[in-house]
């Protein structure tokens, strides 16, 4: 048995191909409109085209008289049934009771009125449109300033004013600060409302088993065991009789962090029809419907020294929450306050939430998710307060970084970053570019009369969401590790990756930690009858706090295969490499394979030790992480049409460890696609009436192909100390990091003209006009 | 009143009975029970649909089956032959062209296309040739490279 054994080359930091994508390229995936099953009935929902109105009256007559229409349902079929939850809390919050359809008012265009289950979908959808729906349009409000001025249409007619929660937070001494403080730079500074937008649209399909009286729920989410509870609460049924399965998501970027009334409906529906029922969102439904992200109007203040330390910030803050609460909605906004001072080491800060109800989807998490608006707002500031002083916007944030003696570093908000040597992306990035070379050109350039611009955003960001005191339903995560009997490697991840690779960067973990190949290890996730309970994936959480637990997992297991090991060795102590239980002193080994059988044959045991290698980690992590990074851009503005050139994009992010390079790389492309998407392009307008104006993708301006830059992404690397990996996540930098820069750039391009501020997006026309504003 | 309609997918042939109403995408997925062809929008934007008809990408989102009818259809369950990917399968998965997976199918259809107009673009071109196709996880710069990638294997 004496082998010369080679530990295998590590894994975790190699560019490896996904293991999920063979499925996927394909073509033969199972997305939620793939499912189907023999009796199936499709559901169409009838919504209401008014931002507000009362039901006088629903008639359903003709839509129920159509062939193949099974049952209609309206609000007074559900009214008994439980709310659409919002599990943040508040003091003082106001939340509407949110029925799984309207009752007898419609607060926002969309919202739910009715439900016709036929045999065919496109039946369904012939039905929906017989159902005649007698409305009384009211005053709608949809701009969250306007909601709150005097005599505005009261949204919820109980809550006139419009005001869902105020929230006060401050540290340090701010008041203070700004009484010494030699400069104040004030700005009003938007994030507009944005639209998700995952290529697929949301979906459910729910089976009834009446003999088991056993529902089944199909869902394309980010979080199936947290979507379990909750519908069995809104259900009031036993919840260990539901049972959620999430198939192949495509994409959610926030959207799918939620629980949807449809969710809900259809496993009601199921039940009362006693017949499969699938419900698939049109797009129109999805940008209606789904929720939107941001929708911030922000009031800054940034007190300074004269030579440029800053010294405290006010932040009042108004967000438009929507007509209703989805799951996080009102906690989106605290996110904002808690990363306000970025990644600088001033002690003083207020903020003042004011949420707002407007008649509008309700907003919630959108891949950011409250630090993009903050990381705008400090970012933009920082600059505003450079150009006030005559400073380089490098050497300003060079001034005020937290240094790197400094963690970890306590913050005015009540955080503790964890690592960081802020400086190091800031210096890369200049490097690449050649900063003083690029100034000199911009020189020559606004010589020729040419708009160049260069901007940078240093951003910090809050991920690995989170110790669970911080999260309403827990911020740990779980994964099970399975070593079967024949050696292969079975893990099942609490966290529900949709795209983000899990499958393969797990996969790597597991490689490296037990010296399996690769391809032996498969990665479960997104079932409820098969997975112990987990979180789900958001919050740039999945490898940062998953990853963790499954790393704990296969410590335990590791231990458990060594006492094996040494068994089968006849050896006091062993070591477990490249696969293998060696005993150092005789040089004898026995292999994984071998110790897998041994342990389920169980013909010996260790002492003390019973059969099987199963492990199951639950890890509550100690802190968050805090990734941060610069992002660089090179911009330039044609006089005549106020378009912008994005001439060069360059990020430089600190992740902390990097499991795979090409799957980081591919994080930070998209993040940074979504974030010049909102920089220069998306917003969803609604009119005052309550319409959504960007109701298709043909008005809403995603990025396209030929509209992005070349993004030249590299990284520094700084371990986070907060888990064993090193890792901090890096789902959501890109966004964060990207919009500041490019403002910043377009912002610095137009300086000469006197422009000192834009809000996004960017537009032509609203570049057009700051130019031409200028030139007056 | 239903029409009868026979065309070709992957190679294999289908008769069928439909209404006229039946967009291309619904037949393909509903009645040949296909899972590569996606719907992402119903309005031509999106470009999650796309397949070949008669040699050219099209969004089958936006015509009816009955439009099909006598026509040849290739979907991204026909490109594998015999268990082994085609070079843009092959590249988009070496070169990690997608992430959740949903526009892939489409993508890589509307990148055998380009080729086949353009075998060997420049990348605006290949951007271009993309644009009527929508990524919302790569940022598209993976895709890029994976058509880059597959013009490199092909030798041009």
């Amino acid at each position: 048995m004496a082998t010369t054994i080679t530990k295998p080359e590590s894994l975790v930091g190699k560019r490896v191909r996904r293991q999920e994508d063979p499925r996927l390229i394909t073509g033969t995936a199972t997305y939620l409109d793939d499912i189907k099953m023999p009796g199936m009935h499709h559901a169409c929902i009838v919504r209401s085209p008014h931002g507000a109105a009362r039901i006088r009256g629903i008639d359903t007559k003709a839509a129920g008289e159509r062939p193949g229409v099974v049952a209609i349902f309206t609000g007074k079929d559900i009214a008994g049934l439980g709310a659409v939850p919002c599990a943040s809390s508040l003091p003082g919050l106001r939340v509407p009771h949110h029925h799984l359809l309207a009752q007898d008012r419609v607060y926002y265009v969309g919202h739910p009125v009715a439900v016709v289950v036929a045999s065919d979908r496109y039946i369904a959808r012939d039905a929906a449109d017989l159902i005649e729906v007698d409305y009384d349009p009211l005053p709608a409000v949809t701009d969250p300033e306007k909601a709150l001025a005097e005599g505005a249409p009261a949204v919820h007619p109980e809550w006139p004013g419009n005001v869902a929660f105020t929230f006060h937070q401050d540290g340090g001494n701010v008041e203070q600060a700004f009484a010494e403080a030699e400069v104040v730079v004030k700005q009003r500074i938007t994030s507009q409302r944005l639209i998700p937008t995952a290529i697929e649209t949301r979906g459910v399909v729910a089976e009834w088993r009446s003999g088991e009286h056993s529902l089944t729920l199909y869902s394309s989410t980010q979080i199936p065991h947290l979507l379990r509870t909750l519908v069995a609460g809104i259900l009031g049924m036993p919840e260990n009789k539901l049972r959620v399965i999430t198939p192949e998501v495509g994409g959610g970027f926030g959207s799918k962090l939620n629980v949807y009334a449809e969710e809900a409906l259809m496993a009601f529906i199921a039940q009362r029809i006693q017949k499969p029922v699938k419900w698939v969102e049109s797009r129109r439904e999805n940008f209606t419907c789904t929720i939107h992200g941001r929708g911030h109007v922000d009031y800054f203040e940034l007190a300074a020294k004269r030579d440029g330390t800053m010294v405290g910030l006010k932040l009042k803050l108004i967000q438009d929450l929507g007509a209703y609460l989805q799951l996080l909605t009102p906690a989106i906004p605290t996110l904002s306050v808690l990363m306000m001072p970025g990644i600088y080491k001033f002690k003083n800060i207020s903020a003042d939430i004011t949420g707002v109800f407007t008649n509008c989807v309700p907003t919630d998490a959108y891949r950011g998710a409250g630090r993009p608006e903050a990381t705008h707002g400090i970012e933009r500031m920082v600059d505003i307060l450079a150009a006030e002083l005559g400073m380089d916007p490098v050497e300003i944030r060079l001034k005020n970084f937290v240094g790197n003696d400094e963690f970890p570093f306590a913050t005015a908000t009540g955080l503790t970053y964890d690592s960081g040597d802020y400086a190091a992306p800031l210096r890369k990035a200049l490097q690449e570019v050649d900063y003083a070379g690029l100034r000199l050109e911009q020189t020559k350039a606004r010589e020729e009369g040419r708009l160049m611009g260069i901007g940078i955003s240093t951003y910090g960001e809050i991920c690995a969401m989170g110790p669970s005191p911080a999260l309403p339903a827990g911020g740990w995560e779980s994964a099970t590790v399975k070593i079967e009997p024949t050696g292969k490697v079975t893990v099942m991840t609490g966290a529900s990756p949709h795209g983000q690779g899990e499958e393969t960067t797990f996969a790597q973990v597991v490689a490296d930690e037990l010296g399996v190949p690769m391809d032996d290890v498969l990665v479960v996730h997104g079932d409820t009858a098969v997975v112990q309970y987990g979180i789900g994936t958001f919050g740039s959480r999945g490898t940062a706090v998953g990853g963790a637990a499954l790393f704990y997992a296969l410590q335990d297991l590791k231990a458990k295969m060594k006492k094996f090991g040494a068994m089968l060795l006849d050896s006091s102590s062993v070591t477990l490499s490249g696969g293998h239980c060696v005993d150092p002193q005789s040089g004898k080994s026995v292999s994984f394979g071998e110790i897998a059988t041994a342990a389920y044959h169980a013909k010996r045991l260790p002492p003390n030790t019973e059969p099987g290698l199963v492990a199951t980690h639950f890890w509550e992590p100690p802190n968050f992480t805090f990734p941060f990074g610069a992002h660089l851009v090179v911009s330039e503005v044609d006089r005549d049409t106020g378009e912008i050139q994005i001439r060069r994009y360059v990020a430089v992010d600190d992740c902390g460890k990097i499991i795979n390079p090409l799957l980081v790389a591919g994080q930070v492309h998209g993040g940074v696609a979504q974030g010049l998407g909102q920089a220069l392009w998306e917003q969803a307008v609604y009119d005052d009436n309550g319409q959504l104006i960007t109701g298709e993708l043909t008005d809403y301006a995603l990025p396209k192909a030929h509209l992005m830059p070349w993004i030249e992404s590299s990284h520094t690397e700084t371990p986070s100390p907060v888990n064993p990996l090193g890792v901090k996540g890096v789902g959501e930098a890109g966004t964060i990091g990207c919009s500041p820069a490019v403002v910043n750039s377009v912002v610095d391009a137009l300086s000469p003209l006197g422009v000192r501020h834009l809000d996004m997006p960017l537009t032509p026309e609203k570049v057009w006009k700051a130019i031409e504003g200028g030139k007056a | 009143m239903k029409r009868k309609i026979s065309l070709s997918i992957n190679g294999k042939p289908y008769t069928d009975e439909v209404e006229p109403r039946l967009l291309l995408i619904h037949y393909l997925r509903e009645v040949a029970a296909l899972t590569g062809p996606h719907i992402g929008c119903e309005t031509s934007i999106c470009g999650a649909c796309t397949v070949m008809l008669d040699g050219r990408a099209v969004k089958s989102c936006t015509m009816f089956a009955v439009q099909a009818d006598g026509r040849e259809v290739v979907t991204i369950e026909g490109l594998a032959a015999n268990g082994t990917l085609d070079p843009v399968q092959e590249a988009f998965w070496n070169e990690h062209g997608l992430q959740c997976g949903y526009c892939t199918p489409g993508m890589i259809m509307a990148a055998k296309q380009l080729l086949a107009d353009n075998p060997n673009p420049t990348e605006r071109e290949i951007r271009h040739g993309l644009e009527g196709n929508l990524c919302r996880c790569t940022g598209y710069q993976h895709i890029v490279n994976a058509v880059k990638s597959a013009v490199a294997k092909a030798g041009v």
